[in-house]
């Protein structure tokens, strides 16, 4: 298998690192840009980590910064190669979400998180491959093909957002962005042994996000170290006119609350809920990492958290009725895929002076025509999955069910967050509550994809902090005994991202997880 | 049997903000297609809604006029169904809290006071427009126009409170007239910024349960409202007298046949699956917030009509006339500021100004000629400078150049001769070349009267005041 040497930038460097020698000068932005795009083109025909490398806006953009050091001499991400997971829109630059009916769309704007990161200094170089709408577990949703995990290449990097946390594991670019819905940032993050920052419903900006549940979605970081990550958080987070679901709340100095001290920390295990369902290798990591920050001085406290054990049900009839709902726009009137009547796939966007045209008319002579365009280019442009979860979530919202499935589930939801709400101020509060992150570490591609439900449990973990909005990270916490990696789930309080990481890097500084190499870098 | 017709109305009414509800583009009609657009209103992947705070306001402000109750807290709510008009395939709306609920509205209608309960105002949004017409492939396709896709509107629902088509045409007649006095509105059912539906049932009279209700859309005058209200509750009836058993549907008003045709049925009605927006926070409307907007109401017509009654003794039908529109009253108000007698300046307003202001197609708030004009021209005809009919002159003259009253009367020599010995010379010659009609005038004939009054006028070539001219006259002849 063919590998940069193992001194090249991308494979040694973090955030932290790359933005230095850039602002330093030591190295240009073109030549780091330049590195990843090789490193891309080398590696990732094994992975399938990208679905789009925009190399010439990269190198362009690389170029543009070198010119103008001034500008960009105390940008925290000044030179840094950043992918975007898929279903983040990029002006100009093809946005997929990994489906077919999305295939040929170019967004006319960008992500706020977009602009964020280019106005920090960072490089994007590419758009990740990832579940259909951000829908699965295992990234084998994808309509363009599955992503390989790193570690071991007939697996899944876990979902959605395999494709960015493939990148970060296999050093293509140190950090990418991907969303989580009900784990699908931290999941990706565990079964790639990289470290996945969910942050609280609201502290950065959806818009631009291609929505798959608007009350659950929240895009965050995944990178090799918790530095990078929470680095990263600091330049996506804060309130955006452009989403009234963003918070107000004040932004802090993220890397600033890294002190390495977890003394006093109170770590919240929820016994009841890990005790059966975890693979034992899993379990074995987890409590070694528990035993790990115990002896740093933090103290574990037995946590309770009776609804969880609902958050599976409550998040499939949550997030498929929001999904149902927001797919509806994929009708093939406007842009994206449209199928019948001699047409094939449609191009374009938006904004032209003219009227859009569609075929046949609705009250008039052939009300067919509309009716089946639309049949079949939602039948012929979506997977099965989406067609799945829309389907469901069509059923759950539709009159005389809707009180027994989705208000029964938001009710439930508002018991979750209770359990959470009464561990962080009930009478023996603690300040993070620890679990595994996924139940087993990497499975087989193609294990899983014939049965749904066993492929829904992977999100056991991880789906009650999307429904309770709570910030959530995964830090890798070891491996089995096949050398997969295994992550460690902590849930913190609201907008108290900075406790979670805190406690994360002060458990990654006792380990050296992070340094080690997927073998496909090290063979 | 006789029956009894029970009738609500839907009225989608666009509010006049400057941009759109959850968008900043414009909210202006027309404009080339698809040129008031962005990711928002277009519904494209990965765009969110963000409330526009003007549209609550507007929302609120006719939700008060309607006596209605605010809430403190709405929620919006997404109305699902695929058109493709409706670019994210649901509907931004209200459903279980909308912004204001329980208000009603008292009319007169068919000479009985009657009052309508308001069920709710809520807040939505537009879709865009399909056009079905017009393209040299309009036999094969159908273009969109996504410009009013976005613009806010509110959704007005009665209770059954209307009890004959005549009634929900003076009702709705109203309604447009106070949403437009409100400036939210700006009452162009032509253009489609109000819109109207109704339900519509019939029952024995002299029963209160409801009958089954057909909803009938696509209302878009006062005239189509009316005449398919009584085709409805026509069919409705005789379906009933014959036996049968009215459908619950719904019924789209074909004008052209001059009859309403199912559209669909019961079964086939939508499924709207509204759940609450997930991508907007509730709506808050804080006490303050309301007591500003209702502070900054402007006085409304029904309080405007009593007070013109009561402070310038006008008589009912002219205060009711004058308060037709807010224009009208502050016109009105203006004008009698400029020191014109209130009746006066009514009869002005409702005569001359109003028959030259519907000849040249315009209305009172862009009238050429202003108040403080017309008042100019009311203030000669008071103090005799110039005789009624010189000052229908004068007003066509005004109208058309923006001059003012006394400049033209100048200007064109147009001013009364009111001086007594000028006019006492006039009548010195008229009875010594008359000497005929003078003795006859004398000899109790006092038809004559007329004659030497027309001569009188004759020398003056009109410009005499007549009042003057008859006194003086009467005084030479009577001595
Ligand atoms: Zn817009």
């Amino acid at each position: 298998m063919t590998a940069e040497p193992d001194d090249s930038i991308a494979v040694v460097a973090t955030v932290r690192d790359v933005r230095d020698l850039v602002r330093s000068r030591a190295r240009s932005a073109v030549e780091v840009c330049r590195d990843a795009l090789s490193r891309i083109a080398a590696v990732d025909p094994h992975l399938h980590a990208f679905n789009t490398v925009v190399a010439d806006r990269a190198l362009a953009r690389a170029e543009s910064i070198d010119r103008d050091p001034d500008r960009w001499r105390d940008a925290p991400l000044a030179g840094v190669p950043v992918a975007l997971k898929d279903n983040l829109c990029t002006r100009d630059v093809r946005t997929t979400a990994s489906s077919r009916m999305l295939e040929s769309f170019v967004p006319p704007y960008d992500a706020t998180v977009v602009s964020r990161l280019e106005a920090a200094g960072a490089v994007i170089v590419g758009k990740t491959n990832c579940d259909e709408f951000a829908m699965g577990s295992s990234n084998e949703n994808s309509a363009f093909g599955p992503v390989h995990n790193p570690w071991a290449l007939d697996r899944t990097p876990g979902g959605t957002s395999g494709g960015s946390a493939t990148a970060v594991a296999a050093r293509l670019t140190p950090v990418a962005l991907g969303s989580d819905t009900g784990g699908s940032i931290r999941q990706p993050a565990a079964m790639c042994g990289v470290v996945g920052l969910k942050p609280t419903y609201g502290r950065v900006s959806r818009y631009g996000l291609i929505a798959h549940a608007s009350s659950l979605d929240q895009i965050g970081p995944l990178g090799r170290t918790v530095h990078d990550v929470a680095l990263t958080l600091g330049v996506l987070a804060g309130p955006d006119p452009a989403d009234a679901t963003s918070a107000l709340e004040p932004v802090p100095d993220y890397t600033a609350a890294l002190t390495g001290d977890v003394r006093g920390a109170r770590i919240g295990v929820p016994r009841a809920l890990v005790e059966q369902g975890v693979d034992a290798e899993v379990s074995r990591a987890v409590n070694l990492a528990l035993d790990a920050l115990k002896w740093r001085g933090a103290t574990l406290v037995d946590v309770d958290l009776p609804h969880a054990r609902y958050a599976i049900p409550v998040y499939y009839l949550v997030s498929t009725a929001e999904a149902s709902s927001n797919l509806a726009r994929y009708d093939g009137v406007r842009y994206g895929f449209r199928a019948g009547a001699g047409r094939g796939t449609a191009n374009g966007t938006h904004g032209t002076a003219e009227a859009v045209p569609y075929e046949g008319a609705p009250y008039g002579a052939a009300p067919c025509d509309l009716k089946s365009m639309y049949a079949k280019t939602r039948a012929r442009g979506f997977g099965p999955e989406v067609k799945r979860r829309i389907m469901l979530g069509t059923y759950v919202l539709s009159a005389g069910y809707y009180d027994a499935y989705y208000l029964k589930a938001q009710q439930v939801r508002t018991l979750i967050l209770r359990d959470y709400e009464h561990a962080f101020t009930g009478t023996d509060p603690v300040d993070v509550i620890a679990m595994p992150t996924s139940p087993t570490a990497a499975f087989r591609i193609g294990e899983r994809a014939a049965d749904p439900l066993q492929m829904y449990l992977a999100d056991v973990f991880t789906v009650s902090a999307s429904l309770a909005g709570l910030p959530a990270i995964s830090v890798p916490c070891g491996f089995t005994a096949d050398r997969l990696p295994v992550g460690l789930q902590l849930t913190g309080r609201r907008f108290d991202e900075a406790t979670l990481l805190r406690v994360a890097d002060a458990y990654e500084r006792d380990t050296g997880w992070s340094k080690q190499l997927p073998p496909i870098l090290s063979r | 049997m006789s029956f009894e017709p029970v009738i609500g109305l839907e009225v989608h009414a666009q509010l006049l903000t400057a941009s759109k509800i959850f968008c900043g583009c414009s909210a202006a009609f027309g404009g080339e297609p698809n040129t008031h657009v962005c990711p928002v209103c277009l519904g494209l992947p990965g765009a969110l809604p963000v409330l526009n705070r003007a549209a609550v306001d507007y929302a609120i402000r006719a939700a008060l006029a309607l006596g209605c109750a605010v809430h403190r807290t709405s929620i919006f709510a997404r109305k699902n169904y695929f058109y493709p008009d409706l670019p994210k395939g649901y509907q931004i709306s209200q459903y279980e809290l909308p912004i204001a609920t329980a208000g009603v509205v008292e009319l007169q209608s068919r000479g009985e006071p009657r009052r309508v309960g308001i069920r709710r105002v809520h807040l939505e949004e537009d879709a865009g427009k399909s056009l079905h017409e017009g393209f040299v492939d309009s036999d094969r396709k159908t273009y969109v126009d996504y410009n009013r896709s976005g613009v806010p509107l509110i959704e007005i629902v009665t209770e059954p409170d209307l009890r004959s088509a005549a009634d929900a045409a003076e009702f709705f007649s109203r309604l447009r007239a106070l949403l437009v006095w409100l400036g939210v509105n700006d009452g162009n059912m032509e253009e489609g910024s109000l819109r109207c539906d109704a339900n519509v049932s019939v029952r024995p009279q002299g029963t209160t349960p409801l009958g089954t209700k057909a909803e009938v859309k696509n209302l878009n005058s006062f005239r189509f409202l009316q005449k398919a209200l009584e085709h409805e509750i026509d069919r409705q009836i005789e379906v009933l007298g014959g036996g049968g058993r009215v459908v619950q549907e719904t019924r789209l008003w074909d004008s052209a046949a001059g009859r309403t045709v199912s559209m669909r049925s019961k079964e086939e009605a939508h499924d709207y699956r509204y759940f609450p927006e997930p991508d907007l926070p509730p709506a808050i409307v804080d006490p303050e917030r309301e007591q500003r907007i209702r502070a900054a109401m402007p006085e409304l017509p029904e309080a405007r009509r009593r007070r013109f009654v009561e402070r310038y003794a006008l008589p009912e039908y002219d205060a009711g006339q004058l308060t037709q529109t807010r224009g009208l009253a502050e016109y009105f108000e203006a004008v009698v500021a400029g020191g014109a007698p209130a009746k006066a300046a009514s009869n002005w307003i409702m005569g001359e100004l109003a028959r030259a202001l519907k000849e040249r197609n315009t209305d009172i708030t862009s009238s050429p000629l202003g108040p403080g004009r017309l008042a100019g021209l009311i203030a000669l005809i008071e103090k005799g400078a110039i005789s009624g009919s010189m000052a229908k002159d004068v007003f066509e003259k005004m109208f058309a150049t923006d001059r003012a009253a006394d400049a033209i009367v100048a200007a064109e020599g147009l001013a009364q001769i009111d001086d007594e010995s000028q006019i006492t010379g006039l009548i010195a010659e008229v009875i010594d070349r008359n000497t005929d009609a003078v003795a006859q005038y004398r000899g109790g004939k006092t038809s004559a009267f007329g004659f030497l009054v027309g001569q009188v006028m004759r020398a003056a070539a009109g410009k005499a005041n007549p009042r003057r001219v008859n006194d003086l006259l009467k005084r030479a002849l009577d001595t």
